[in-house]
């Protein structure tokens, strides 16, 4: 049987890149003289979502799509993304990924235990799928660089070092195709990435949920004018008119005690009432 | 052949690279995923005439006009494009072309950017008309190529099927040289091209006639391939699903279809007879296996390979091993939980202060294609029913005009699909006296397709100024009186104009006026950021979907305080109108680039 096919996958945030940086990785590999194909979505998901790009070559490629299970590296720019494709990797094949996270604000929408649905950065999930997890802070490592946006590189450079592929197809590459005047910043974040080994950097720590808070919302409504402020302003869309005549309490469970009905009533109408002990969150120096 | 000469295209511009060797001189098409990077990409030639038209339609008459002027023309248009095109495009069989007619129509199997996933291969049958369907990048050149030559000696337009992983994927494609035919001029021929119903009945048979010499043609073609292998399992397959089934059983014997419409069924029958099981592989619908069917032939397919969704190769593999010819796939471990990643209106977007207001009004909500259709997800969650372009108004008049609903019916539609196809729906209101609110979501561009210019932006496809469409004058001149203009990132005068206008008896327009925050230009202004003192963690601000604001560790009361991400905000001041106690101000820290 002739030399195989191959397979890698970049994943990232619709924004970050990830079209250029495959763009990049495919160029190379023609150049070094590898059959290849690219394939990737565009259109919606670039409005912030999850982007990813299937690469094969070889000597022939058939199936620009990576069949799950057989990717020798995956390439992740964000750390929740890494997750996501983790089923494409082979067994003891790599997964390089910037820890930097885009957290989306829907991950924080859980007004019950009010954690975070991130997944919480720690390189033993990917240890127990038996792929080698090079965990790299490579916006750190391009800020230092002097170019946030040269993050892809460092971690296209990461990516270099699993591959058999000259360092002067890379090069010459990425110095063609980075947008005009960032050549020498990419190139420099290239070079950091591949030769940095995957570096211990500082993972924070899981953090804990502060717990719900039940809150009832009193009206009276003897000095309520249905005047609408309250309802227009409720984070929680629990307040609404009935027709112009009533104020009513439409969703009493979603109340998380804000009180800015409270506050902005210019009738005293409403009180909130917290049904419980307030808790402190425990500070872990990480953000959601 | 020599290295130098291989590039890697995208099958979007190996297309475009197509029409530039085959000579061709007008391209129209509108923009949509995944057909948009066609004409982009031909546009940046120089010496084509290549232009956004309002809509498919427009754009397939031009080209149809064009054709019958004696040049080579393209029309491109994702898949439900030639939905609106259909009305030229079923008659257009019947008048044939002038010089050479090309449709590509660009499907989306998995709907990654669509409303819809139809397999436009039946607009072939339909119509009769040949459909090409290339598998890679090289093929879509050359297929593309070659449906010129075809549309020329069949006197017919052709269509060319591509899917998003033939636009989207990059392949390996050699380029060859510019080749422009001598213009072969009009000729007037009104029995041929003036298809009123005398003469559209002699069209008819030669349309018939036509079709059997095709079939002919695609016998002997050699985009009919017969690639050899064991005989045990035989696929007849086209597309993508070709180049899957060659990774996953390379062994089987495989019939290629390059052209699908019309089938060479004696090359399928005699294949048929030489294998032992006969399979067809494709994507979406049983285009291809019910024709099978319906010639005699026994086959398998849609019982073991999926008709919904896109395939892949392990749709592929999964589907032999349940015929039994392949093993099983070995398990793969379902991938850990993740946070989930909707795609999000962008911080800034002009979209979201318009869907917070229409929110708190309790609106019905009927939406439209194009970002704001993401104001149907949480948190803003503001919309009622999104169906095709231009659709929101007239289905707006309809459940006003059924009386189901006691709240204020609202339509709500981009400048670009407002042009396309909301005209009419406009003119419906007008004309049958609805007491509905047009929102005309004006962000001077085509935003979710990557920011395309269109006839209200007052520049063409070639970067050339034109006279912009005055979205004001054309609702006034059809019979608007309450025309509003507001500029959405002033949420107390957006709210006030919006009401009024709903508050108006009779149709009324509010133009929310505010440029893209990504196309043409990406707007970044002095960021927001979150005095921490000062946040009661009152959650108003989240209401809003802005990427850019996130949970900290801080919190009041139990509530988690927020935080702005300085480097993504784009200083749209949004979530500082919205904050109660004035928590959120101008970064201090900022400065301004180039001004230090």
């Amino acid at each position: 049987m002739a030399e195989p096919v191959r397979s890698l996958l970049l994943a990232g945030v619709g924004g970050q890149g990830v079209v250029l940086a495959s763009m990049i990785v495919a160029e190379t590999l023609l150049r070094a003289g590898y059959d290849v194909k690219q394939s990737e979505v565009h259109g919606m998901a670039q409005r912030g979502g999850s982007v990813f790009s299937h690469i094969r070559f070889g000597p022939a490629v058939e199936s620009p799509l990576v069949p799950e299970g057989t990717a020798e590296v995956l390439a992740a720019f964000e750390w929740a993304e890494a997750l996501r494709w983790l089923q494409y990797v082979r067994p003891g094949g790599a997964v390089v990924a910037d820890v930097r996270r885009v957290v989306p604000p829907g991950a924080c929408s859980d007004r019950r235990a009010w954690l975070s649905s991130y997944p919480v950065i720690d390189a033993t999930v990917l240890r127990e799928r038996e792929v080698k997890a090079h965990l790299i802070d490579a916006t750190a490592l391009a800020a230092d660089l002097g170019n946030v946006r040269a993050a892809n590189s460092v971690v296209l450079g990461a990516l270099a070092a699993y591959l058999d592929v000259g360092r002067d197809y890379w090069e010459s590459t990425i110095a063609d195709l980075v947008p005009r005047g960032t050549a020498e910043v990419n190139l420099a974040a290239f070079r950091s990435g591949a030769e940095a080994p995957a570096a211990l950097i500082d993972l924070p720590a899981p953090e804990t949920g502060t717990g719900f808070v039940p809150a009832r919302i009193e009206v009276n409504e003897s000095w309520c004018k249905v005047c609408d402020i309250c309802s227009r302003v409720c984070p929680e869309y629990c307040l609404d008119l009935d027709g112009d005549t009533r104020l009513v309490v439409v969703a009493p469970d979603a109340c998380t005690g804000c009180r800015l009905c409270e506050m902005l009533c210019p009738d005293f109408a409403i009180t909130i009432h917290h049904e419980g002990q307030v808790p402190a969150l425990a500070t872990t120096g990480a953000g959601p | 052949m020599t290295v130098d000469t291989r590039v890697l295209l995208s099958g979007n511009e190996a297309i475009a690279q197509a029409a530039v060797e085959a000579g061709v001189q007008v391209a129209a098409g509108y923009p949509g995923t995944p057909s948009t990077e066609i004409l982009e990409t031909l546009a940046r030639h120089g010496e084509i005439d290549v232009r956004w038209s309002p809509n498919e339609k427009v754009a397939l008459d031009v080209a149809l006009g064009a054709s019958l002027g004696g040049v080579r023309t393209l029309a491109t248009m994702k898949h439900v494009g030639l939905n609106v095109a259909a009305d030229t495009f079923m008659t257009a069989a019947y008048t044939g072309v002038g010089a050479g007619l090309v449709l590509i129509s660009a499907d989306d199997p998995g709907m990654h950017s669509s409303q819809n996933e139809q397999d436009n291969r039946f607009y072939a049958r339909l119509a009769g008309v040949p459909l090409l369907e290339p598998s890679d990048s090289l093929e879509a050149k050359e297929f593309t190529k070659l449906a010129f030559e075809i549309s020329e000696e069949f006197d017919t337009p052709v269509l060319v099927r591509t899917t998003t992983r033939i636009s989207h994927n990059r392949g390996v494609v050699t380029t060859e040289a510019r080749r422009v035919r001598e213009t072969l001029g009009f000729s007037r021929d009104p029995s041929k091209y003036v298809m009123i119903p005398a003469y559209a009945r002699r069209r008819r048979p030669v349309l018939l006639e036509r079709l059997e010499e095709l079939t002919t043609y695609v016998e002997e073609s050699p985009l009919t391939a017969d690639i050899a292998g064991d005989s045990t399992v035989g696929v007849v397959t086209s597309g993508i699903a070709y180049r899957y089934v060659r990774e996953v059983i390379p062994g089987a014997r495989v019939l290629k279809l390059g052209i699908t419409h019309p089938l060479p069924m004696d090359r399928i029958k005699s294949f048929a007879a030489e294998v032992d099981r006969l399979f067809v592989v494709e994507e979406l619908d049983p285009f291809l296996e019910d024709a099978l069917r319906a010639a005699g032939i026994d086959v398998e397919g849609k019982a073991f390979f999926p008709r919904a969704g896109e395939l892949s190769p392990d749709a592929v593999r999964k589907g032999f091993a349940a015929a039994g010819v392949l093993e099983a796939p070995a398990p793969v471990p379902e991938p850990p939980a993740t946070v989930v990643r909707p795609p999000l209106l962008c911080p800034g977007c002009p979209h979201t202060a318009p869907f917070l207001v229409l929110k708190r009004i309790g609106a019905v909500v009927a939406g439209d294609i194009g970002c704001y259709t993401l104001a149907a997800l949480e948190p803003l969650a503001a919309m009622d029913t999104c169906v095709a372009m231009g659709s929101s108004i007239g289905m707006a008049v309809g459940l006003a005009a059924s009386g189901g609903t006691e709240k204020p019916v609202v339509a709500t539609i981009g400048d670009s699909t407002f042009l396309h196809g909301g005209i009419p729906g406009l003119i419906e209101a007008v004309y049958n006296e609805a007491d509905v609110t047009v929102l005309i979501l004006d962000n001077g561009t085509v935003a979710m397709t990557g920011g395309q210019e269109h006839p209200g932006t007052g520049v063409t496809l070639q970067g050339e100024d034109t006279r912009p469409v005055d979205l004001v004058a054309l609702c006034r001149s059809v019979g608007v009186d309450d025309v509003r203009v507001v500029d959405p990132h002033d949420l107390a005068a957006t709210y006030r104009e919006i009401e009024g206008a709903i508050a108006h008896k009779g149709p009324s327009v509010v133009i929310t006026n505010r440029p893209c925050v990504v196309a043409p230009t990406k707007v970044k202004d002095h960021p927001f950021t979150v005095v921490a003192e000062a946040c009661t963690a009152c959650q108003l601000c989240m209401t809003a979907g802005c990427p850019s604001i996130v949970w900290t560790d801080e919190t009041f009361e139990g509530r988690r305080k927020v935080a702005i991400d300085t480097t993504t905000c784009t200083g749209c001041t949004l979530c500082a109108q919205l904050c109660p106690p004035r928590a959120i101000v101008l970064d201090p820290e900022w400065e301004a680039p180039g001004r230090g």
